[in-house]
């Protein structure tokens, strides 16, 4: 499996390193329900059989942490982002990172 | 006449003077009665001596076992078919205890033999750190009351005298052995358990997937397959590595992933490993089969996968730490590898419990400890269908433990289910 | 010894007749050419009988000429590079080269375990699933032994392989897999458009089926046509022609797994040369062209040396110069066998009959066969082959249900082709039946993949030429190369009619679907009646399929039959799946150069070659050899050496390499507040030019890792993790720094390679340091107090940081400089501390140091702890949030009989502790409802004068007093010990600050 890193170029999947869903985020710690928020952030997995969004970290290459759309099913990559970039994007949704 | 449904040397000698045309099928090919007190979802392994047990133990057989495919078609054909109960931690050691006595008794229960096999599984260790924690789990083991011993050096020696102690980058300090450890022949567990809970009854209802369960006041009332409506009082779910796709049928979400993982089997050869070998210093652990292949596996790939197969990096991986430890094997063969999809969960051990569904009961999240946990597996599911409380041995599963921190970890990985 | 050759045939063949070389098999020595696989050679001097089979040895022979053979498995050299079952129709001839039979004793021609073939009838599929069960201990002890005794078929070398292997990567636009006509055809059209293209071919020689039939293409020899071919390709740059090279696995994104065998040709690979090499190869586009293998025919005794595919008889007689036989019987149910006996006769071989299970031949098969004076039998077929250890006659069943016996000592076989596909369905892809064709051909396939030819179904030769010029420039167009046209070299005319047929009921005697494996007509038959129905179920109950060919010659003959038993169609009854390695891969080149000492790289610290001229005993620790302890002579025994060192440190100065240690920068004006958010005590707070104990917890409240965060300046933070951690702290910085706070002014640089640092530790540590430190620099107490740091110079203008911790509990600093400054200053430091009698210090005497202050180590950081059960509870800030502070609150980790660190020493002064036992209560029975707890860490303490320990007791911090036993009984062990405070050394910490 290959994945583009936007910075290093398409790279065998050896150089990364995986953590999981994208789309659990951190959640605000002092929200009345944080417990809760941090319980689902840290376990709960919709484990999406098709496409999905996932963090991947260039562990080999330029230490960037990637947002990969990839098919579980087929392992097919469809889009690779810098994480950094999905991050400001998700923070301030008016002003999209470039 | 011999009854050939009988298994003995007997009655297979008996059919050798018939041309065999005597033998039943070793499980009707049942179709869906309108409905059964339990249905259990998932014709593996678990789903299987589930129903066994339950008809067995709980005198229960209006069950039904509804196989999306063929049955044994998941992880239970698929593995590298290793048995032990060298756990670490209160929460397993009983667990997989009770699992490794079941396996002792099996064939004769199950008068089927799957050739459970107690040459011995040896854990190297290569650091007098990894002999500590090999030495902490030993004794906590002991205190359980399982066999495990430490062994020097030269007792590793005496053992297999051709693992490589010379040349070695992690050098072999010792061992953590569990004789009664070993292997089983993996299909023939989910044959013998079909086998012996369609003798009591059970239907086996194959080709029939799950695709919806019928819920009503949050209650369940039954599951929808491809095959039609089937009414149950409970629903019993054993679908490892497809935990989650399931669950979502019922709008529950777990904490679990699905992640592949790989393994092999080398060309035949005339037998040299003895029992199971397990390096320290890798992922990579062995044994031979009775048919002579080396059997053997690593780490999963690391990333969410259902698609039962994975890629290069792991191979090699795996070979790596192989030709670190054994490095006559390298003109030895790779005949197949393959992929098992496997139910990660958070903590790396395995969820028998209830859901918040009422007669909904969910097993899974077995990570790639599942085969060797089959029968304790059925009995504790078994037992929670028929009794509605957990087994004694399976308290600690429960679905709710990462939220109250009872997180049952060996490896001490967390919240990452890839680590475990 | 030429004339030893008597099956060879003048005229015929692509062998080197000027080249003969000298082999042995079963110890008889022969002669064959150069361009000879050890079949071909073997055939040549008449040899019939090669192997025995896996269930009941029986005799067998040479089936095919390719990698689908089943039978002719040989253990190939001798010693430390034994290879068993390996195929001697693929293995190339050399000098030298000696091969024996296996799985038979005492010898090929007189095998005892032929006795299991009398048993048969009781050897059915799956009879040892109903037997063998009483009385259970005997399984171990009787039964499998003696299954496992004749399991296997050849043996692996008793040595380590003795041969490299190596890894190499490539990239293509096209990558075409097989060099057949369609093969050749895709490459040269990509070619021409200017793609870079990649052509691999399992064989020795490039041209796949051309060199085994007598064809003609564009008005030359199929041979020279391929020459051409070959030539006009190895003139394009960009084109990389790579025989002995299999593809043996499509992975994601186009990545292939190939094995080029260099040196499997040799007796022994030149000196620096691999035996074989890896290739990752990562294409754009593939074409599969891997052409088809045909399938036997299921009959009685079908297996028996002389049973042989009609192609491969082609093969030895066309491209080998090889006659397999003296008098033949042609069986087929198709066209393309009829093209057999052309070259059966030309190679003076007698054709006895043409069998055909087709009721109607076409009129040009009948007027050849008429021509050469062959007897034709339509719509019959052999039911059985007569013979031992050879075939001598076939028995042909008419149509009309007589039958006949024909003498032969050759049969061609032929029951249509299989396209090869499997690659093509690694990847999850899925045939289809072509019942036309009698064949399964490429269904779904991954969008990257196009199949031409053959393996396309499309057997005939123009159609392969055809389409393989077709799919090379589609394949060229999907990636921006415009193809010109190209003209399609044109073929000779041929018939490829077949009938599907797959087995004679009529047989007599067993009849073998899968021949390696001894699965027989009626086991598939016993395995449908026992309700193995699923072809899944067939295969894993029968093991048909799963021998070293993976059911090439077998599987769709096994689920062929199912179908008829089941009543169902073929395409309702499905296949296996195919999985990697097409065809079986050594172990050792999947590993290639990282086995043994080289299994992973190894880390040295800048200094490590003063301390293995010093001595020292090293250690891994991960990937890096560290300095466990430096022996002086006349220390005999490691404690000795490491009770020496502790005194030395804690009375006089010793220096102890500490480079491992992750080391990381961070910066930005947000850098005190993103660590506050990553430690659980507060960074930002931190004085410029000060330094800190810090924990960094996983986000589930267990701790991770901790170290020392040190402030440079106000937007320039320094901090060290555990070298173990070194890694994965790092990534989970940069976790948090992009992801989950990207807003942060954070920037991370990971610099544990760049210094080089050393922990110089004692009451004399000062003395030393002044003696290195540059002026004006002031390490006083007064001027540069415990936990100060500095940015200064040492050695007269080399770079350096000053930090003073201490591990030891003693006075100490650390001092780091350039990784390049490392070895110099190790030897300064060693050389300008004779004075005070300095010496290093390895990982050991650290380690009982550290116990001796009841410091946290790797053994109770282990994933499972929280910051409270190492008693650093009060650490954790609540004026902030950070990682790990919601989920550390559960119930489950705030338990207050969880384990808690706390220290131990033995009541018995004299006895030693052990790391791993665990604590019950003084008078208890050792059983798990007593486990309390179990001890982490135990060193001997020079200091105290015995051992010492640290553990992890339920409640551990409010027992100390308690007298409990610590059980150990791996190592047969019991303890009595006492709970006290873990800090056993100083506990007040007077002795850093002075």
């Amino acid at each position: 499996m290959r994945i583009h890193c936007p910075y290093c170029g398409e790279r065998g999947n050896d150089e990364f390193s995986y953590l999981g869903d994208a789309s659990v985020v951190r959640p605000d710690a002092s929200a009345p329900n944080a417990e809760d928020a941090f319980y689902a952030f840290a376990y709960e997995r919709r484990n999406v059989a098709g496409p999905t969004q996932e963090l991947w970290y260039h562990a080999a290459g330029c230490h960037a942490w990637l947002v990969v759309t990839r098919d579980t099913r087929t392992h097919e990559i469809s889009d690779v982002k810098p994480a950094q970039d999905v991050a400001l994007a998700r923070q301030s949704p008016v002003s999209t990172a470039s | 006449m011999l009854n050939s449904d009988r298994y003995s040397i007997f009655s297979v000698l008996a059919e050798a003077l018939r041309g065999q045309t005597g033998w039943k099928p070793v499980w009707r090919q049942a179709a869906p009665k309108p409905s059964y007190d339990i249905v259990i979802v998932g014709g593996g392994g678990h789903g299987l001596a589930t129903a066994y047990y339950l008809a067995k133990r709980y005198g229960n057989a209006n069950i039904a076992v509804v196989e999306k495919g063929w049955i044994g078609s998941g992880n239970v054909g698929r593995n590298t078919t290793i048995v032990r109960s060298n756990y670490l931690l209160p929460g397993n050691i009983p667990f997989y205890e009770t699992s490794m006595k079941l396996w002792e008794g099996l064939e004769q229960d199950l008068n089927y033999n799957a050739m459970v096999s107690q040459r011995g599984v040896l854990n190297l260790f290569h650091s007098d750190g990894q002999r500590d924690a090999y030495a902490r789990r030993g004794n906590a083991m002991r205190l359980h009351g399982v066999d495990s011993e430490l062994l020097d050096l030269d007792a590793v020696r005496k053992m297999y005298p051709w693992l490589n102690y010379e040349n070695a980058r992690f050098p072999i300090k010792g061992a953590l052995i569990q004789r009664r450890g070993g292997t089983v022949r993996h299909d023939a567990v989910a044959w013998g358990y079909a086998r012996g809970a369609d003798r009591l009854g059970v239907d086996i209802i194959e080709n029939a997937e799950v695709t919806g369960f019928r819920i009503e006041n949050g209650k369940i009332g039954g599951v929808e397959t491809t095959r039609g409506f089937i009414g149950a009082n409970k629903v019993g779910l054993a679908v490892a590595g497809n935990s989650s796709r399931a669950a979502a049928l019922a709008g529950l979400t777990l904490p679990i992933e699905s992640h592949v993982l790989q393994a092999f089997v080398s060309e035949g050869i005339k037998p040299f490993i003895d029992g199971v070998v397990t390096f320290g210093a890798g992922h990579f652990y062995i044994s031979q089969s009775d048919k002579g292949g080396l059997v053997f596996g690593g780490d999963i790939d690391g990333y969410n996968s259902y698609a039962q197969r994975g890629n290069l990096p792991v191979v090699e991986d795996v070979l790596e730490g192989g030709m670190a430890l054994m490095p006559r094997i390298g003109r030895v063969r790779l005949l197949r590898s393959w992929g098992g999809i496997m139910d990660m969960s958070m903590d790396g051990s395995p969820i028998i419990d209830r859901t918040p569904i009422d007669g909904l009961y969910f097993n899974g999240g077995w990570c790639y400890g599942g085969f060797k946990a089959t029968p304790a597996s059925g009995l504790c599911f078994a037992h929670l269908l028929a009794r509605d409380e957990p087994h004694e041995v399976a308290k600690a599963y429960r679905l709710d433990r990462f939220r109250t921190g009872h997180m049952i970890d060996e490896k001490g990985m967390g919240n990452q289910p890839n680590l475990h | 010894m030429t004339q030893s050759q008597t099956s060879r045939v003048t005229g015929l063949g692509l062998v080197d007749r000027t080249k003969p070389l000298d082999f042995t098999f079963d110890g008889v020595p022969y002669t064959g050419y150069a361009g000879d696989t050890l079949a071909s050679a073997l055939l040549a001097n008449g040899v019939r009988l090669v192997g025995r089979s896996f269930k009941y040895h029986r005799p067998r022979g040479i089936l095919t000429a390719g990698s689908e053979e089943p039978n002719a498995l040989v253990e190939l050299r001798s010693g430390e590079r034994r290879e068993p079952n390996t195929r001697a129709t693929v293995a190339e001839l050399f000098d030298g080269l000696d091969a024996k039979s296996q799985n038979r004793f005492p010898s090929l021609s007189l095998d005892l375990l032929a006795v299991n073939g009398l048993l048969s009838p009781v050897f059915s599929a799956g009879f040892y699933y109903k037997t063998f069960m009483w009385p259970a201990a005997f399984w171990e002890k009787l039964y499998e032994p003696i299954i496992r005794r004749a399991a296997g078929l050849g043996r692996a070398a008793n040595e380590p392989d003795p041969d490299t292997y190596d890894k190499a990567n490539a990239f293509c636009d096209v990558l075409i897999v097989g060099s057949g006509p369609a093969g050749l055809m895709a490459a040269l059209s990509a070619a021409r458009a200017g793609a870079r293209v990649i052509v691999v071919d399992e064989s020795f020689a490039f041209g796949g089926r051309l060199l085994s039939d007598a064809r003609t293409v564009g008005g030359m020899s199929g041979v020279e046509w391929v020459d051409a071919a070959v030539a006009e390709l190895s003139a394009f740059p960009k084109v990389r022609l790579m025989s002995r090279t299999t593809i043996f696995g499509a992975y994601d994104t186009g990545t292939y797994g190939a094995v080029e065998r260099i040196a499997d040709h040799v007796a022994v690979p030149a000196a620096g040369e691999p035996r074989q090499r890896l290739w990752h190869i990562v294409a754009k586009q593939t074409v599969i062209a891997q052409g088809a293998m045909e399938r036997p025919i299921v009959f009685g005794n079908n297996d028996r040396p002389g049973v042989m595919l009609a192609s491969a008889v082609r093969s030895y007689i066309n491209r080998f110069g090889v006659a397999p036989g003296q008098t033949a019987v042609v069986f087929s149910n198709n066209d393309d066998a009829a093209n057999t006996i052309d070259d059966l006769v030309r190679a003076g071989v007698t054709v006895a009959a043409l069998v055909d299970t087709r009721p109607a031949l076409a009129p040009q098969i009948k007027s050849k066969a008429r021509k050469h004076g062959i007897r034709v039998f339509e719509g019959a077929a052999i039911s059985d082959a007569i013979g031992g250890q050879r075939v001598t006659g076939a028995r042909i069943v008419a149509a009309y249900g007589t039958s006949q016996s024909v003498a032969c000592d050759l049969i061609a076989v032929s029951g249509g082709f299989n396209p090869n596909l499997q690659v093509t369905t690694h990847l999850g892809g899925r045939q289809q039946w072509e019942e036309n064709l009698a064949a399964f051909v490429p269904g779904t396939l991954p969008k990257w993949m196009t199949v031409a030819g053959s393996a396309n179904g499309s057997f005939s030769l123009a159609s392969c030429l055809g389409e393989g010029t077709q799919a090379g420039a589609a394949a060229a167009a999907a990636i921006g190369f415009e193809a010109s046209s190209i003209a399609i070299p044109k073929a000779d005319d041929e018939l490829t009619g077949v009938s599907a047929f797959w087995h004679v009921e009529s047989a007599k005697h067993k009849a073998f679907v899968d021949q390696q494996n001894d699965v027989t007509a009626a086991d598939v038959r016993l395995a449908e009646r026992e309700g193995f129905r699923s072809v899944e179920h067939l295969k894993r109950y029968t093991t048909l399929g799963m021998a070293t060919d993976q059911g090439k010659t077998s599987n769709v003959n096994g689920l062929a039959m199912l179908a008829e038993l089941t009543k169902k169609s073929i395409p309702a009854t499905g296949t296996t799946s195919a999985r990697p390695p097409y065809t079986p891969v050594s172990l050792g080149v999947l590993a290639g150069e990282h086995r043994e000492k080289h299994f992973k790289p190894t880390r040295l610290t800048p200094s490590h070659d003063w301390a293995k001229e010093r001595g020292a005993v090293f250690v891994e620790a991960g990937m890096w050899l560290r300095a466990q302890y430096f022996p002086k002579p006349g220390e005999n025994d490691w404690l000795t050496t490491v009770n020496r060192e502790v005194k030395t440190v804690r009375s006089g100065v010793g220096v102890c390499d500490v480079s491992t240690l992750g080391k990381i920068e961070v910066h930005g004006t947000d850098a005190g507040k993103f660590l506050d958010r990553v430690y659980i005590n507060m960074m930002s707070t931190l004085g410029v030019g000060k330094a800190r104990y810090g924990m960094m917890l996983r986000e589930d409240g267990v701790a991770m890792d901790d170290g020392t965060a040190a402030r440079f300046a106000n937007d320039r933070y320094f901090i060290t993790t555990t070298t173990a951690n070194a890694i994965k702290v790092l990534q989970h910085l940069e976790l948090c720094r992009q992801w989950h706070w990207p807003d942060l002014d954070v920037q991370i640089f990971p610099v544990s390679d760049q210094w080089a640092q050393y922990s110089i530790a004692g009451p004399r540590a000062r003395d030393l340091l002044a003696k290195i430190v540059d002026a004006p620099f002031d390490i006083s107490n007064a001027a540069f107090a415990y936990m100060a740091v500095a940015e200064i110079s040492v050695l007269g203008g080399i770079k350096a940081r000053i930090y003073r911790l201490s591990f030891s509990g003693e006075l100490a600093y650390e001092i780091a400089v350039p990784a390049r400054h490392g070895d110099l200053l190790m030897r300064k430091l060693m050389s300008e501390g004779e004075e005070f009698g300095a010496i290093p210090y390895g990982t050991e005497a650290l380690g009982v140091m550290r116990i001796e202050k009841g410091h946290v180590g790797g053994s109770e950081l282990n994933g499972t702890t929280t910051a409270a059960d190492l008693g650093l509870g009060k650490m954790a800030s609540t004026k902030k949030d950070f990682i790990g502070r919601v989920l550390a609150q559960r119930p489950g980790l705030v338990d207050p009989s969880r384990p808690r660190l706390i220290g131990f020493k033995p009541v018995d002064k004299a006895v030693r502790l052990r790391s791993g036992a665990h604590f019950i209560g003084k008078d208890d029975r050792p059983t798990a409802a007593n486990d309390q707890g179990y001890m982490t860490s135990v060193a001997y303490s020079p200091m105290l004068g015995h051992w010492i320990g640290l553990g992890l007791l339920s409640r551990g911090d409010a027992r100390v007093g308690e007298i409990l036993t610590a059980t150990d009984p791996v190592r047969g062990e019991t303890t009595l010990v006492e709970v006290v405070p873990a800090a056993f050394y100083d506990a007040e910490g007077a002795r850093l600050r002075v």
